[in-house]
């Protein structure tokens, strides 16, 4: 697959500082293992080569279907998962290596926010106690300043400091994503990767987090590896988007050339799927046949070629690289 | 004292539970007492005041000449002779039942067992000692062996099931089937055959008993750690970097401590039927010991005396109720809806 193996996307200006998340080519299979022995018999190519940064205090968005490796990159660039190959550069430092020991304070640079706001908080820990943690791992403060910070933390993500010794399930959903916004501030990291962090909640409370996640970037300068499917909330949050097939980015633009422009296939299908607000609006439908095909077994050449209504014959032969068409907006297709 | 507020709503839904509060107050009321026994049956008075001077016969062994006597063996102050002595020069205080669980009661009307009667509230068994007093001894034996097996068990057997639930894979895999083979093999007959090896007494029983006992909370910790490992809030906690232990600890654990806990007055009922049981076919405690599952055999023996059948019987039976019952309120105060709703 090394084919696919493409050049960074450049959007800061590399020369002052490096990216906060840098990932490189990034790998990650799953063996599939069969029988009493466990023989490996295959691999889930669940990420095949990924490559994207993300700046001080931008935010890249990432979409894609469900299965094609979206919740993985974000896992697999946390160190959650051993990614299988490439690099994961944390503010210009490779930490694709490190042991866990090495690992322990570049955590602080980087944390996660999950979609489940029910399984992500630990149900037997008071809500302060969950957001002090961190603190309390990382030696930061003395017991009265961890108890000052967490006030300060509930403040700011607009919980009541009251409400500190309830339990996660007194809370709404909203609630507890802020809860779970506020743990992974706790820190000051430079980059969360938010996986699929308002998909659980409802329509009225996403807009409420989502424009909390704005506030809280404005004011702390950090960065969002923002992962989801939902495309209007992406193009509210984003300043740049990649969309994802099949464990491939196939684009990825800045927000507005993606959404007015888009030059994959898949691309414009997925915009074309999106409801648009506008009863009056008619448009020509884009609609894809077939599944996603199985990350097992990915097809050759593109890996769209199987729904795309364009392929042609070198589409089954030969993996398209993203190629630069301009302004950064890359795309991985042999007809564009 | 000062008690977090979870603690506080814990203890408020643990009493909620009338009948499990009020089984586990008996059960503890009766606990405490046994624990004294010394002081509710006994052959020995507490206190002897004799010629101005104090005796605490309980805690003291005194000859029998301290008290006028001729021998210097131990006093007997059942004997009427003695106790004759000491009524001239003093008083003495006994206890509510005037018998150790060994003495044997020479001065009975009938041949032994003899029915309840005032001077034998339960009657007395088929070697003439008296079976309050061994109820009693009895009962402190079984709950004591019960809680040391069932502390020293869920701690092997908790730590076995985090460790096999959270690493999984191969050392699980492994785990699994040895205690598969382990709990295959007969246990009785095992038991069995090392009794005739070793002379059981109450640490040897607890062992042998251990040996296969702590696999029954294996299965509970492990499935609830194996669902909670997985769970995101323990990936944020490894996001955090949160070491393997301190998950373990602070993470898996306590979420796993419900089912543990709920499970543990059922374990302790359990290692008392099984004390019970090898004390009942004569394995179990060395001979002479109190115990409730001797004075099932000795009721069995003796069907023309069925007041020690049915003491054996109402004994275990309100024992292994209480506990449950108790172990029912437990449950609901560790059960976060019903604490905190």
């Amino acid at each position: 697959m090394a084919e696919a193996k493409t050049t960074a996307p450049a959007q800061t200006n590399p020369a002052a500082e490096p990216p906060v998340l840098e990932v490189t080519d990034l790998k990650k299979h799953f063996p599939v293992q069969s029988g009493v022995l466990r023989r490996t018999i295959g691999h889930v190519y669940a990420v095949d080569g990924v490559t994207f940064s993300v700046g001080r205090g931008e935010t890249l968005g990432l979409v894609g279907e469900s299965g094609c490796g979206k919740s993985t990159v974000g896992r697999t660039a946390m160190r959650l998962l051993e990614p299988t190959a490439g690099s994961i550069k944390l503010s210009g430092v490779d930490v694709t290596h490190l042991s866990k020991e090495e690992l322990r304070p570049y955590r602080r640079q980087m944390q996660i926010i999950f979609q489940d706001p029910f399984s992500s908080l630990n149900p037997r820990m008071t809500a302060g106690e969950i957001v002090k943690e961190p603190l309390y791992i990382h030696n930061i403060g003395d017991n009265a300043s961890r108890q000052e910070m967490t006030k300060a933390l509930f403040d700011r993500v607009g919980l009541r400091q009251a409400q500190m010794n309830n339990y996660p399930h007194q809370f709404s959903g909203g609630q507890r994503q802020r809860i779970g916004i506020a743990r992974a501030l706790a820190l000051n990291p430079h980059l969360i990767v938010g996986d699929e962090p308002v998909s659980a909640l409802d329509v009225s409370i996403q807009a409420q987090v989502i424009n909390l996640m704005m506030d809280l970037q404005e004011e702390m300068e950090v960065a969002y590896l923002f992962i989801a499917h939902d495309l209007a909330v992406v193009e509210h949050i984003s300043d740049y988007v990649a969309v994802m097939y099949l464990g491939r980015i196939v684009e990825y633009a800045d927000k507005k050339t993606l959404f007015r422009n888009p030059l994959h296939p898949y691309t414009e299908a997925l915009l074309s799927a999106a409801p648009i607000p506008d009863p009056t609006i008619r448009r020509e439908k884009k609609i894809l046949q077939g599944d996603v095909p199985s990350p097992v077994n990915p097809p050759k050449g593109c890996h769209f070629n199987t729904r795309c209504p364009y392929a042609e014959e070198r589409c089954f032969v030969e993996a398209p690289i993203l190629k630069d068409k301009g302004d950064g907006h890359t795309v991985a297709c042999h007809l564009r | 004292m000062t008690l977090s507020p979870i603690n506080r709503r814990r203890i408020a839904t643990f009493r909620a539970n009338k009948r499990g509060y009020w089984a586990a107050l008996v059960f503890a009321v009766l606990f405490m007492a046994s624990l004294f026994a010394e002081f509710i049956a006994n052959d020995k008075p507490f206190i002897v005041m004799y010629d101005g001077a104090i005796h605490m016969p309980v805690f003291k062994a005194y000859p029998e000449t301290a008290f006028g006597g001729e021998f210097l063996t131990e006093a007997d102050y059942r004997d009427p002779v003695v106790a004759g002595k000491i009524h001239e020069e003093g008083w003495m205080l006994w206890p509510l039942i005037r018998y150790h669980h060994a003495t044997v009661a020479w001065d009975l009307p009938a041949p032994a067992p003899t029915g309840p009667g005032a001077s034998h509230v339960l009657g007395t068994d088929d070697q003439a000692r008296d079976v309050a007093a061994r109820l009693i001894y009895g009962f402190r034996i079984s709950v004591l062996f019960g809680f040391t097996l069932v502390i020293f068990s869920s701690i092997v057997g908790v730590s076995a099931g985090l460790v096999q639930g959270f690493y999984g894979g191969w050392l699980d895999l492994i785990f699994q089937r040895f205690i598969e083979i382990w709990g295959g093999l007969p246990q009785l007959y095992i038991l069995i055959i090392l009794a005739s090896v070793v002379e059981p007494n109450f640490w040897w029983l607890l062992g042998l008993l251990m040996l296969f006992s702590w696999t029954g909370l294996v299965g509970v910790v492990r499935a609830e750690t194996l669902r909670a490992r997985n769970l995101d809030f323990v990936r944020a906690a490894r996001a955090l970097g949160v070491s393997n232990s301190k998950i373990m600890f602070r993470h898996v654990l306590p979420n796993a401590m419900v089912a543990t806990i709920t499970f543990l007055p059922f374990i302790l009922a359990g290692s008392v039927t099984t004390l019970t049981a090898l004390d009942f076919i004569g394995f179990g405690l060395p001979p002479g010991s109190p115990s409730l599952g001797e004075m099932l055999q000795q009721g069995k023996n003796n069907l023309q005396a069925p007041w020690l059948g049915l003491t054996g019987f109402f004994a275990i039976a309100s024992l292994l109720t209480l506990l449950v019952f108790a172990g029912e309120a437990v449950r609901d105060a560790f059960d976060p809806r019903k604490t905190l709703a």
